[in-house]
């Protein structure tokens, strides 16, 4: 790496392949070598730089340069003025959006600055397919100190100490679960690696698997080290070509590297990893659903215990941890329980990784030290909500999380905090609402999505949410009674009470919490029948203003249903039995005449 | 398009089975089994279940069931250009269902169905991972970013 004076980074991320990156770097490529300059310059992909929203990124190293939003017509200026003549493109680089000034480093940008990078500490900086550059940044070092230097017990020691909780969304402590599975006697062990990742909306595990797949090989390696595990495998969605793309080739360096395969860096220790597809379940990402999948079964949960570290995949003791708790490992081993504990706060350690979605400005993927504030989050690290709209609320914990409003800004980040606001950590979806979003149409978002991926194994869960939906439409449809509501609230206790796996016992916690943090909201709905946001189509009606309507007739030619009458220069009306509120009215209509109630 | 009908051929039979052989005709892996032949027909008809189930020493009412869990699976040929909308969390607080809406409306087709010409067909999936474009579309492996319900007709003529 030394030899070259500059590196430009492309991101490679699903996000900004979308939008061409591809073919920026083969132009960047391209440029460089007709000018002679393949020497100097060296142009690689790296994994996602999380700043979505502005992609495609091109970072130039050393001077930390963050060019957004380029394109391949780009390139030219890029290396003549940049690469060349040594100064930056100033129109493709970061304004902030507060001072309208551009930001020559990334370092001072909003959206880093709060950021602390450990389980994405090579995302963005490295080409994930060369096991060099993983080496080149400590790679596989903490995975040579323990095969020499520790003995399991004493990594399992440094695990715990470190307060390493699982990122998968239940928390259960990383080092502790090795104990156990190591505490399992049985002729062959396994290490999973869960990278199912159902949450709509969330990209956390993915961009760690396409940014840095080495650090979560390395980690699988050492778990099988402490648990007595030859044989590791990663379950994988099959919507994620990239992220597989990119680990198979890492798994097939690190064997030729000898970092898997038999008697690894002369240990006596063997190890190898293999892939397994996800077909399209959400409920496959539950551990004891996830192991029938990769037996070839139907994805069905089964009841807890046996846990998977007592009798797991083909009834062996199986350690199943999330991508990104893996991630953590070999840093937490090069550099220290200690370490790593002295982030985030008492029961909570190190950083969480979320995918910010939604209505917020700088969409993208973040990791933040546990403790952080959502404000912080929302307000700094986001840069608000989009448009200069008013916040209103934030999902986290996808399907089995809630609603947290502003009520909630300054509350600390982490686990226990979450639970109690009636949402959870989940697996690191954010998604962020704004005033145009109504809380009871996206209960019922999240109550689709549970229904349709509900296994059936279990009555509550496959009838109960089924009849909870229905309330919700009756709702949206303007039919609702405040029975419904004392209804809605009864059975999602007993479905949360009686169903037999994580998915039904959490489906009804948007519901939930909606309904607690939102419950004007619902009477609007049900006793006053409207829809304060304008969402729900039934619950909007579409009036002409007297004052305003000139009679152009521009309203009643564009209904498609006739339901506007009225005469040339005179007055118009909609007849509200016909009106099906499609809007095309308001939208033709050149004098502000037409309003929704 | 829509109706090629897949009587086994020698030819295909002969790489299904190769397939199954690939996996060790192990029922264990019967999803990975089940991508591959997917990847190959475009889709999981009956006969293509029944030969699978032979081979790997099962029941079809076993595979049947394996299908029809996963919704990757499908047992109806797709489109020419498949269309998908993303449905996840992002994308629809994005707008992503007046996006369908409009797709809907266009194509006239339900979600799942393909239209008569077999030219496109019209599903929904949940979260691609480039929710910084949301809402998102793909027609086969191409990602469209920030489709507003106006730019629908425009991602159609480029394919018709
Ligand atoms: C319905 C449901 C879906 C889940 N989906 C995921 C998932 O997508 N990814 C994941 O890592 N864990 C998921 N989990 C949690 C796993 O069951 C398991 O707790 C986790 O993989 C353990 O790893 P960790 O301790 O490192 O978090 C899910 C749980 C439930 C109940
Ligand atoms: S709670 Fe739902 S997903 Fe879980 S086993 Fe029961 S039916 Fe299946
Ligand atoms: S909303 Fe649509 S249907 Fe109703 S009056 Fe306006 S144009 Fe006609
Ligand atoms: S929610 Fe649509 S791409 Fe993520």
């Amino acid at each position: 790496m030394a030899k070259y004076k500059m590196h430009l980074l492309v991101c490679g991320g699903t996000g900004c392949r979308a939008s061409e990156s591809e073919a920026i770097f083969q132009d960047l490529k391209t440029a460089l070598l007709n000018r002679g300059l393949e020497n100097e310059v060296q142009v690689i992909t790296t994994g996602c730089f999380g700043f979505c929203e502005k992609g495609p990124i091109v970072k130039v190293m050393p001077d930390n340069t963050f060019y957004t939003q380029v394109t391949p017509a780009d390139v030219n200026e890029i290396i003549e003025e940049h690469v060349i003549k040594g100064r930056k493109v100033n129109r493709l680089l970061y304004e902030n959006p507060e001072t309208a000034e551009k930001v020559e480093d990334s370092k001072h940008m909003g959206f880093y600055r709060k950021q602390l990078r450990i389980a994405l500490r090579n995302c963005g900086f490295i080409d994930p397919e060369n096991i060099d550059e993983y080496i080149g940044r400590d790679g596989y070092q903490a995975l040579g100190k323990c095969l020499s230097e520790l003995t399991p017990e004493q990594v399992i020691e440094i695990m715990k100490k470190s307060g390493l909780r699982g990122r998968g969304g239940g928390g259960f402590p990383a080092g502790l679960k090795w104990e156990i599975t190591r505490q399992s006697k049985a002729d062959q062990k396994y290490v999973v690696c869960n990278a199912d990742e159902g949450d709509p909306g969330a990209f956390m595990d993915r961009s760690i698997l396409e940014g840095d797949p080495h650090s979560v090989i390395e980690a699988m390696a050492i778990c099988g080290y402490c648990i007595d595990a030859t044989k590791g495998l990663v379950y994988i969605r099959a919507e994620y070509p990239l992220a597989i793309e990119r680990l198979k080739i890492a798994i097939n360096q690190a064997r030729e590297y000898g970092l898997l395969g038999k008697d690894i860096l002369g240990s006596g220790f063997d190890f190898d990893i293999e892939l397994r597809y996800g077909a399209g379940a959400f409920v496959c990402g539950e551990e004891t659903a996830l192991i029938h999948s990769m037996e070839g079964l139907r994805g069905e949960p089964t009841m807890k215990p046996p846990f998977p570290s007592v009798s797991g995949y083909l009834s062996k003791p199986t350690n199943v941890n999330n991508v990104e708790t893996f991630a953590n490992v070999p840093v937490i081993i090069n550099r220290g329980p200690e370490w790593f504990a002295a982030i985030g706060t008492e029961k909570s350690r190190g950083t969480k990784v979320f995918a910010l979605a939604g209505k917020i400005n700088n969409v993208g993927l973040i990791e933040v030290p546990m403790g952080i504030t959502l404000r912080d989050v929302i307000f700094e690290i986001g840069g608000g909500i989009k448009d200069g709209k008013k916040f209103k609320a934030v999902q986290t914990g996808g399907p089995s999380g809630g609603c947290l409003t502003h009520r909630h800004l300054d509350t600390p980040i982490d686990y226990d905090n979450l639970i109690s606001a009636g949402s959870m950590m989940g697996s690191g979806g954010m998604i962020v609402m704004d005033e145009d979003d109504c809380m009871v149409s996206i209960a019922k978002f999240y109550l689709d999505f549970t229904v349709e991926e509900s296994c059936g194994k279990c009555s509550p869960c496959r009838i109960g949410n089924k009849r909870l939906i229905e309330i919700l439409d009756k709702i949206c449809q303007g039919k609702g009674t405040m029975e419904d509501l004392d209804n809605l609230r009864n059975l999602s206790q007993v479905i949360k009470d009686t169903s037999l796996c994580g998915l039904g016992q959490t489906s009804p916690n948007p519901v939930l919490s909606t309904m607690e943090n939102f419950y004007e909201e619902y009477i609007a709905h049900v006793v006053d029948k409207k829809c304060p946001s304008g969402q729900c189509k039934a619950l909007l009606q579409y009036t002409i203003d007297e004052e305003n309507c000139v009679g152009c007739t521009a309203c009643a030619r564009n209904c498609p249903v006739n339901a506007i009458s009225g005469e040339r220069k005179g007055l118009h009306i909609i007849d509200q039995a016909v009106c099906i509120k499609c809007g095309a009215c308001i939208e033709k209509c050149k004098f502000n005449a037409v309003f929704i109630k | 398009m829509a109706s090629i009908n897949i009587k086994l051929n020698q030819e295909k039979l002969g790489q299904l089975q190769a397939i199954c052989k690939e996996f060790n005709n192990d029922k264990g892996e019967l999803i990975n089994v089940l991508h591959k032949a997917q990847h190959l027909f475009g889709y999981l008809p009956a006969e293509v279940q029944e030969v699978i189930a032979q081979e790997l020493k099962t029941s079809a009412a076993h595979v049947y069931g394996v299908v029809t869990f996963y919704s990757f699976f499908t047992m109806t040929p797709k489109g020419e250009h498949p269309i998908s909308i993303c449905m996840g969390t992002a994308c629809y607080v994005r707008g992503a269902e007046k996006v369908l809406d409009e797709f809907k409306r266009i194509l006239n087709v339900k979600v799942g169905e393909t239209t008569p010409d077999g030219k496109f067909s019209l599903s929904c999936l949940r979260c691609v991972g480039a929710c910084g474009l949301a809402p998102v579309v793909m027609v086969g492996e191409k990602v469209f970013g920030r489709v507003s319900p106006d730019g629908v007709k425009d991602i159609i003529e480029e394919y018709k």
